[in-house]
């Protein structure tokens, strides 16, 4: 335990060089998506903003007008029901204005849709494992950096670091800002789902197929982010989240140097904590 | 407008009427019964039994959500189980009996006109396979699941790997029996109410004359004979996947693929929402028709838009597998397809509300069921159309505003369908009339506690908390514990609905042949409540004039 709070001061100290010290994360109490930390991001928000006024709005409509027949239809005020029970005219209209509101709604969808998932020209490449219950790491585009393994931080140790529980884990992903980073994402037994809010990213972690995503982040969101498996995987589902450290591509540089610093020994140490959890699950 | 003859009988002493009411003994009435009212009865109490189950399971989980850590469920595993529990139990043995079974049984051989259903013997098979398919899913909770404990805790959606090695123990095969036991009985009973709505008609009851409710059930029926032989077939093949040196149906080492699975389960599921759905829409039609005094509006669309949505409801299963990792193309067509869903579905809604412009309103309960299902409907609607866009679905998917958006149209859109028939109909079933207030506060608890439990879980959903977690970062607290909060609320007015039930059949205060007057036009008002044990010996004859 104490290595583990050992590397997590290293670590901190070795990323407090990136002085933006933002960090997403789900916030307190908070009713709306999170801030966002790529293009895809933004452009998700904007839609779903866009979306939300339109639902509202139909929402809205339909109250006020419900309300307003409940008054003025009411046995009292209208004791002589009318007999109407067809008006051409009127059923076209309220068929034909949902496909128009519908066809406003579609464009930007299929816009959104299809920046998010026609992968563009990427620069690096990581791959995603889900284990039974951990994200494991690689980048097969730099021979030196191990692959490693990410687990969550036991409640004492995050409490210690000042680091939230059940997001916070002992070996974040590392990336470079303003890089179009490919994610493959695959599972090594059961289901799970990587998925990181502030990106707008959720990629569904399948055993037999290798899934493939992308994220930029955007000049300036240097930080931490923290995301949640997303794919029901067992009793651990809770605890298996995502990390991902946001970095200057100079210091990206110089962890690729480094040999992927801290996280090779924190995948040494990672090894040995998984062990354990098994055996704790077991019982 | 309905000639029901009277009189002259040739039949036994004592008879009503034309009508028969010759019931037999206790046991036979109620354990060999072939007669449709029986059976509908016996669905509702079913019904009512399993949605008790359903809602402590669900209330425990609503408890254990209060704070952010693990402190009522011993074990992470027994809150798993309970998730899918709760979902199986509640849409296999508490929505569908009661929509289908309950009211399907009791009332659309009367609102057609039919002596009682194509097969009663089949129905009778019907009924009894649920109650043995309910016992394999309870037993499934006291036998071991996984090495983490006994039950299944794979969520409702069975997804393999996590149904098959992931559960290598004997509660899944328990649930896999249960459930193809209730498959079975939904395709008996689909089989019986597609043959009795297309054959066995009153002479001038034409398919565009049939109320709203038996078009509900007619389509309805359709998707259970299309949807359930692929649920059957995909739980056999996970059944056969789980045997050691079985199959690799969905097993990548063996060839297979557990992406496959999920796409045969939701060309079942998706179609299952509807299931749900269609009969209430029947339901509501009915009462607000009733309540505003007016025919319905738009007969026809109303009728043609049940069917769209249950053909348009088979080519759309995908959308709630966004996040796979299936081809752009592919994305884009089942967004598109989703959508279009929207447009039937607002063809019902803005009928409704034209069916009551105009109408001379009274709100009774049944009535205040029914304003408040449109309402919700509408809401659990309305994100619906949200999480069809596939790429926002991105940020939502399996996020609590998919749990919020499904209990706003399950939740409260059948349920509050499956209560708005039962305070219609309930005098004509038992005979009785209830109390309008303690159904009044039953109502207003019930219609506050549900939305203080689910309108808060969309913000739980936008700020990114994942669905069947047992504990959750501190940030999301706050919304979960309003959340739990109307837990409170719902149950207060789950106890009153008893407290209504119990006083009605203590005060048995006798329910007239039509208590709602001049709007109930179906031929259910036509016939004593509760109506005899037979009923149309002489078919009534519907008359060419009454159009709709």
């Amino acid at each position: 335990m104490r290595l583990k709070r050992l590397i997590l001061a290293s670590s901190a100290a070795f990323f407090a060089m990136s002085s933006t010290a933002l960090a997403s994360r789900p916030t307190e109490g908070g009713y709306w998506l999170q801030e966002a930390a790529t293009p895809v991001m933004q452009e998700l928000t904007k839609l779903h903003n866009f979306v939300s006024w339109i639902i509202l709005g139909i929402t809205l409509f339909v109250m006020v007008l419900m309300a307003y027949i409940m008054f003025r239809f009411s046995a009292k005020r209208n004791p002589v029901p009318s007999k109407t029970t067809h008006h051409v005219g009127l059923e076209v209209a309220w068929t034909i204005l949902p496909i128009i509101i519908l066809l406003i709604m579609v464009v930007p969808s299929m816009r959104l849709l299809y920046l998010q998932d026609a992968l563009p020209e990427t620069e690096m490449t990581i791959k995603v494992t889900g284990n039974t219950w951990n994200w494991e790491y690689a980048y097969p585009e730099f021979e030196n950096v191990e692959s490693f393994i990410s687990n969550p931080l036991e409640k004492e140790d995050a409490d210690a670091a000042g680091v939230p529980y059940l997001l916070a884990t002992d070996a974040p992903l590392v990336v470079p800002v303003e890089t179009k980073v490919k994610v493959l994402v695959t599972s090594s037994n059961n289901l799970h789902s990587f998925a990181m809010p502030a990106f707008g990213v959720k990629m569904d972690a399948v055993p037999g197929r290798i899934n493939e995503t992308w994220f930029e982040v955007l000049p300036g969101k240097e930080g931490t982010y923290y995301g949640q498996c997303s794919e029901i995987c067992g009793i651990k589902h809770y605890k298996m989240p995502i990390e991902i450290k946001v970095v200057s591509k100079a210091e990206f540089k110089r962890w690729v140097a480094n040999d992927g610093a801290f996280t090779t020994s924190v995948a040494a140490l990672g090894n040995n904590n998984m062990s354990g959890g098994v055996t704790a699950a077991q019982k | 407008m309905v000639a029901i003859p009277h009189g002259d009988t040739d039949g036994h002493e004592g008879d009503h009427g034309a009508y028969g009411d010759d019931k037999p003994g206790f046991f036979a009435r109620w354990f060999y019964s072939t007669n449709h009212k029986d059976i509908g009865t016996l669905y509702l109490i079913f019904g009512i039994i399993s949605g008790l189950i359903g809602g402590y399971l669900s209330f425990k989980m609503r408890m254990e959500l209060a704070t952010p850590g693990i402190d009522v469920f011993n074990s992470e595993h027994e809150y798993l189980v309970f998730v899918s529990m709760h979902g199986l139990i509640m849409i296999f043995f508490m929505v569908m009996p009661a929509l289908i079974g309950g009211f399907g049984n009791w009332f659309v051989p009367i609102m057609i006109g039919a002596p009682d259903m194509a097969f009663p013997r089949m129905n009778n098979l019907s009924f009894w396979l649920l109650p043995t398919a309910l016992i394999c899913l309870l037993i499934s909770f006291f036998v071991p699941g996984s090495a983490s404990g006994n039950g299944f805790g794979g969520g409702w959606v069975m997804y393999p790997p996590l149904s098959t090695s992931g559960s290598p123990g004997p509660a899944f095969d328990f649930i896999i029996i249960g459930l193809l036991a209730a498959g079975f009985s939904s395709i008996f009973g689909a089989i019986n109410f597609i043959t009795t709505i297309l054959n066995m008609r009153a002479p001038g009851m034409t398919m565009h004359k049939m109320p709203l409710f038996a078009w509900g059930v007619l389509v309805t029926a359709f998707l259970l004979l299309l949807a359930l032989p692929v649920l059957a077939a995909s739980l056999f093949m996970l059944f056969t996947d789980r045997i050691d040196g079985g199959t690799g149906f969905f097993d990548p080492a063996m060839g297979g693929d557990p992406e496959m699975f999920q796409h045969l389960f939701w060309f079942f599921g998706h179609p299952e929402v509807y299931i749900m759905i269609l009969p209430a829409f029947g339901i509501v039609s009915h009462v607000i028709s009733t309540f505003s005094k007016k025919p319905i509006f738009g007969y026809l669309g109303m009728a043609y838009a049940m069917v769209a949505i249950g053909v348009v409801g088979f080519v759309v299963w995908a959308h709630h597998m966004y996040t796979v990792g299936m081809d752009v193309d592919l994305k884009a067509y089942f967004l598109a397809a989703t959508l279009v869903i929207a447009v039937p579905t607002g063809v019902k809604i803005f009928s409704w509300l034209a069916t009551m412009w105009g109408g001379s309103i009274t709100f009774s309960i049944p009535m205040q069921w029914a304003l408040a299902f449109i309402f919700l409907f509408v809401v659990g609607g309305v994100t619906g159309v949200m999480l069809a866009n596939a790429g926002v679905d991105t940020a939502l998917h399996d996020t609590y505003y998919v749990v919020a958006h499904f209990h706003y149209v399950l939740s409260m859109g059948a349920v509050f369908g499956i209560f708005c028939g039962f305070y219609y109909w309930f005098g004509k079933m038992s005979g009785y009339l209830y109390n309008k207030w303690i159904a009044a506060v039953h109502f207003w608890l019930f219609f506050i506690g549900v939305n203080v439990i689910f309108f808060p879980q969309h913000f739980l959903g936008l700020n990114s908390m994942p669905r069947r977690y047992i504990a959750y970062p501190e940030e999301f607290e706050l919304w979960n514990q309003v959340s739990s909060a109307g837990a409170l609320i719902t149950l207060a007015g789950v106890a009153a609905f008893f407290v209504m039930l119990i006083e009605a059949f203590v005060r048995k205060r006798p329910a007239g042949e039509n208590y709602w007057g001049e709007g109930a036009t179906t031929l259910e008002w036509t016939l004593p409540s509760p109506p005899p044990f037979h009923i149309f010996n002489t078919l009534p004859r519907i008359d060419d004039n009454d159009g709709h």
